[in-house]
C-alpha cells in the first residue's frame, strides 16, 4: 500500500513539474509571441483575408473573391506588371552586378593587402548611412541644372550626355539603381569577407604548395566554401530588391508617369491615393508571396548545382 | 618538427599574395581599391562641402571643392526651424528602445527553445525564422488600421512596437549561435545548486551572452535607425519624426536652398560615422560575428 502511493505521488509530483516547466516555457516565450504574433503572423491573416475584399478601410467592404488579383495583373492602370519588372530588373543587377563586386572586393581583402583594414571600414561605412540621407544626397548629384553629374558632363564638354536624370523615362530606373546598388556592396562584402577568413590557413597552403595561383585558390577552395554565405546574400539580394521603397520615394516618387513604381510605392498609394485597401493588401500578400518563392527557389538552384 | 612546419608556414605567408604575385596583377588591385575607397568616401565629403556653402558657391563653379566661407549658419537653420534637433533625439529614443524590447525578449525566447528541453521548440524555432523573410510591408495595411482606429498614430510606440517585432528573428537567430556554445552543464550544476529555470537565466546565462548584445544590436541598429516606410506612414505630425522622415520634411521645404539640407544630412549621419570610426573594428567583428554564427 505504502509502496503504490509513493509511485502515485511520484506521478503526480512528475506531472506538476512539467505544468509548471509548461508554464515557464510559455512565459520565457512570451515576450517574444506577443510581438510577433501581434505585428506579423495576424496582420498578414487580416492582409490575405481583406486581399479578397473591396474595401476602404473603415466600412465592413464587400467580398469580392479572387477579383483583386485578377485586377492586379489584368488592370494595366494600376501599374503593378511594371512595378514588378521594375523589382525584378533591380534584383538582377544586385545579383549579377553589386554581388560580384561584393565577391571580389572580399577575396582581394582575404589576401591581406596593406591597408586591409582601412579599406573595410571605408567600403561598409555607406551602409551605414541613412537610405534617406543617400536619396538626398544623389538628388543633388542628379540636379539638372546644378548636379556634380551635368556639371561634370559640362567640364568634359559631353553636353550631348546631359540629362534630367531622375525625370526622363530613359534614366529614371538607372539612376535609382546605381545608388542602390553602391550603397549595399560594401554591406555583401563584410558578409563574405568573414566567410574567406574562415578558410583555413591551412588549406590555401596546401593548395599553394602544389602549385595553385591565388586565383586558382580563391576559385576552387574559397568560393566553394563561403557558398552558403553566397546564397544568403542572394535571398537579401533579391528579397531586398522586391521591398525596395526608399529611394523610389525620394528620388522619382515612382515617376516620370509611373515608369518607376515598385510594388511598395504602389502599395502605400492605393493607400493614401486612392483609398484602396482591399488591394492594398493583395499587393501585400503578393509580395510575401513572392519573397518566399524566391527564397526557395534560390535554396533549390544553390542545392542543385552541389550535386 | 615544429619549427621546420613555422619556418614553412613563414615562407608561404610572405610568398602569399599579393606580395608575391605578379606587380602588374598586385598594382591593378590596388588601384581598384583606391578608386572604390574614393567613390565610398567622396559622397560623404561632397555632403560635408555643400553644408557649408551658400547658394551661390554650389551654383557657381564651386560645386565640388571647399567652401570660401564656411557657412556655420546652414547648421542654425537646420537645427532651428528645420528642427533636426528633435527628429535626433526622436530617432535615439525609437532605436534604443526597439533593440532593448527585442534584446529581451530574444533572449528569453531563446533561452526557451536551446536550453529547455521541450516538444515542439524545433518548430517554435522555425517559426520565428519566418520574420527573416516576411517583408516589413506585409504587415502595414492592418497595422495602419487597427493603429489609427485606436488613435494609436503619431507615438513614439507606434514605431517602437513594430520595429521590435521586425527585429526579432534576426536576434533569436544571432542569441541562437551564442547561446549553444554555453556548455549545458553549467545548467545541470545551477539545477544541483537549486536554481530554477529564471535564476539559471538571469544569474548564469544573462552573463555569459554579453558578447552576443553588441552584434545583435549593430544588427537592430542597422534596421531601425534608417527605416523609412513605417515611419513615413505612421508619423504626419512633427513631434515624433525620425530623422528619415524629418529630413525629408526639410527637403520638401527646402527644395532651393541647398546648404541647410546639406547641414541636416550631416547632422544626421556623422555621428553614427564617427562612432563608428572610434569603434569600428568592435562593430566589423560584431556584424562578422552575426554572419558566422547566423
Amino acid at each position: 500500500m505504502a509502496g503504490q502511493t509513493s509511485v502515485s505521488d511520484l506521478k503526480k509530483q512528475r506531472r506538476r513539474r512539467d505544468v509548471v516547466q509548461g508554464i515557464n516555457i510559455f512565459l520565457f516565450l512570451l515576450p517574444g509571441l506577443l510581438l510577433f504574433v501581434s505585428i506579423l503572423i495576424a496582420p498578414i491573416a487580416v492582409s490575405v483575408y481583406r486581399s479578397m475584399y473591396d474595401w476602404n478601410g473603415f466600412s465592413e467592404g464587400t467580398f469580392i473573391g479572387l477579383e483583386n488579383y485578377k485586377e492586379l495583373f489584368t488592370n494595366g492602370s494600376i501599374k503593378f506588371m511594371v512595378s514588378l519588372k521594375n523589382s525584378l530588373i533591380l534584383a538582377a543587377f544586385s545579383v549579377f552586378v553589386q554581388l560580384p563586386m561584393s565577391l571580389g572586393l572580399a577575396l582581394i581583402l582575404g589576401r591581406k593587402p596593406k591597408g586591409e583594414r582601412f579599406y573595410l571600414t571605408v567600403f561598409f561605412m555607406p551602409v551605414l548611412i541613412s537610405t534617406v540621407v543617400i536619396g538626398q544626397l544623389w538628388l543633388k548629384i542628379y540636379n539638372p541644372d546644378y548636379g556634380l553629374l551635368n556639371t561634370l558632363l559640362g567640364v568634359l564638354h559631353l553636353d550631348s550626355w546631359k540629362h534630367v536624370w531622375v525625370g526622363e523615362v530613359k534614366t529614371a530606373l538607372g539612376s535609382i539603381i546605381v545608388p542602390t546598388i553602391w550603397q549595399y556592396v560594401g554591406y555583401h562584402m563584410l558578409l563574405m569577407y568573414a566567410g574567406v577568413k574562415g578558410v583555413s590557413p591551412d588549406l590555401r597552403e596546401a593548395a599553394m604548395l602544389d602549385g595553385a595561383t591565388a586565383g586558382q585558390v580563391d576559385r576552387y577552395i574559397v568560393i566553394p566554401i563561403i557558398k552558403p554565405i553566397i546564397r544568403v546574400s542572394v535571398i537579401f539580394a533579391v528579397t531586398g530588391s522586391l521591398k525596395t521603397y526608399d529611394l523610389v520615394r525620394i528620388l522619382t516618387e515612382g515617376g516620370p508617369f509611373q515608369t518607376t513604381e515598385v510594388p511598395s510605392t504602389l502599395l502605400e498609394n492605393m493607400l493614401f491615393l486612392r483609398n484602396r485597401y482591399g488591394m492594398g493588401s493583395t499587393i501585400s500578400v503578393m509580395l510575401i508571396i513572392l519573397c518566399f518563392a524566391f527564397a526557395l527557389l534560390i535554396t533549390a538552384a544553390f542545392k542543385e548545382k552541389e550535386t | 618538427m615544429k619549427e621546420i612546419k613555422q619556418s614553412k608556414a613563414m615562407k608561404f605567408d610572405t610568398t602569399y599574395v599579393p606580395k608575391g604575385s605578379n606587380p602588374v596583377a598586385k598594382t591593378i588591385i590596388y588601384i581598384l581599391l583606391i578608386i572604390w575607397s574614393v567613390i565610398n568616401i567622396f559622397p560623404i565629403y561632397f555632403m560635408f562641402t555643400f553644408s557649408l556653402k551658400s547658394n551661390e558657391e554650389i551654383f557657381g563653379l564651386n560645386v565640388a571643392g571647399l567652401p570660401r566661407d564656411w557657412l556655420w549658419s546652414n547648421y542654425a537653420s537646420a537645427m532651428g526651424t528645420g528642427n533636426m534637433g528633435l527628429y535626433f533625439v526622436n530617432s535615439i529614443l525609437v532605436t534604443g528602445a526597439s533593440i532593448a524590447i527585442s534584446l529581451i525578449a530574444a533572449l528569453m525566447a531563446t533561452y526557451a527553445i536551446t536550453r529547455i528541453k521541450w516538444r515542439g521548440s524545433k518548430l517554435t524555432n522555425a517559426f520565428f525564422m519566418l520574420g527573416l523573410t516576411i517583408p516589413i510591408q506585409a504587415s502595414i495595411v492592418p497595422v495602419y488600421v487597427v493603429l489609427s482606429k485606436l488613435h494609436w498614430l503619431n507615438k513614439y510606440s507606434t514605431l517602437i512596437v513594430p520595429y521590435s517585432a521586425f527585429a526579432l528573428s534576426m536576434a533569436i537567430l544571432i542569441c541562437t549561435g551564442f547561446m549553444v556554445e554555453i556548455p549545458y552543464d553549467l545548467d545541470e550544476a545551477a539545477r544541483i545548486d537549486g536554481c530554477g529555470l529564471w535564476r539559471t537565466f538571469f544569474k548564469i546565462i544573462l552573463p555569459l551572452m554579453k558578447p552576443a548584445y553588441s552584434t545583435i544590436g549593430v544588427y537592430s541598429y542597422l534596421q531601425c535607425w534608417n527605416e523609412f516606410m513605417f515611419a513615413n506612414v505612421f508619423i504626419s505630425d512633427s513631434q515624433h519624426r525620425t530623422l528619415p522622415v524629418g529630413i525629408k520634411a526639410l527637403s520638401g521645404q527646402h527644395t532651393t536652398d541647398w546648404g541647410p539640407i546639406g547641414a541636416a544630412l550631416v547632422i544626421a549621419t556623422f555621428p553614427t560615422l564617427i562612432i563608428y570610426i572610434i569603434l569600428c573594428k568592435r562593430i566589423q567583428e560584431s556584424f562578422i560575428a552575426g554572419a558566422v554564427k547566423g
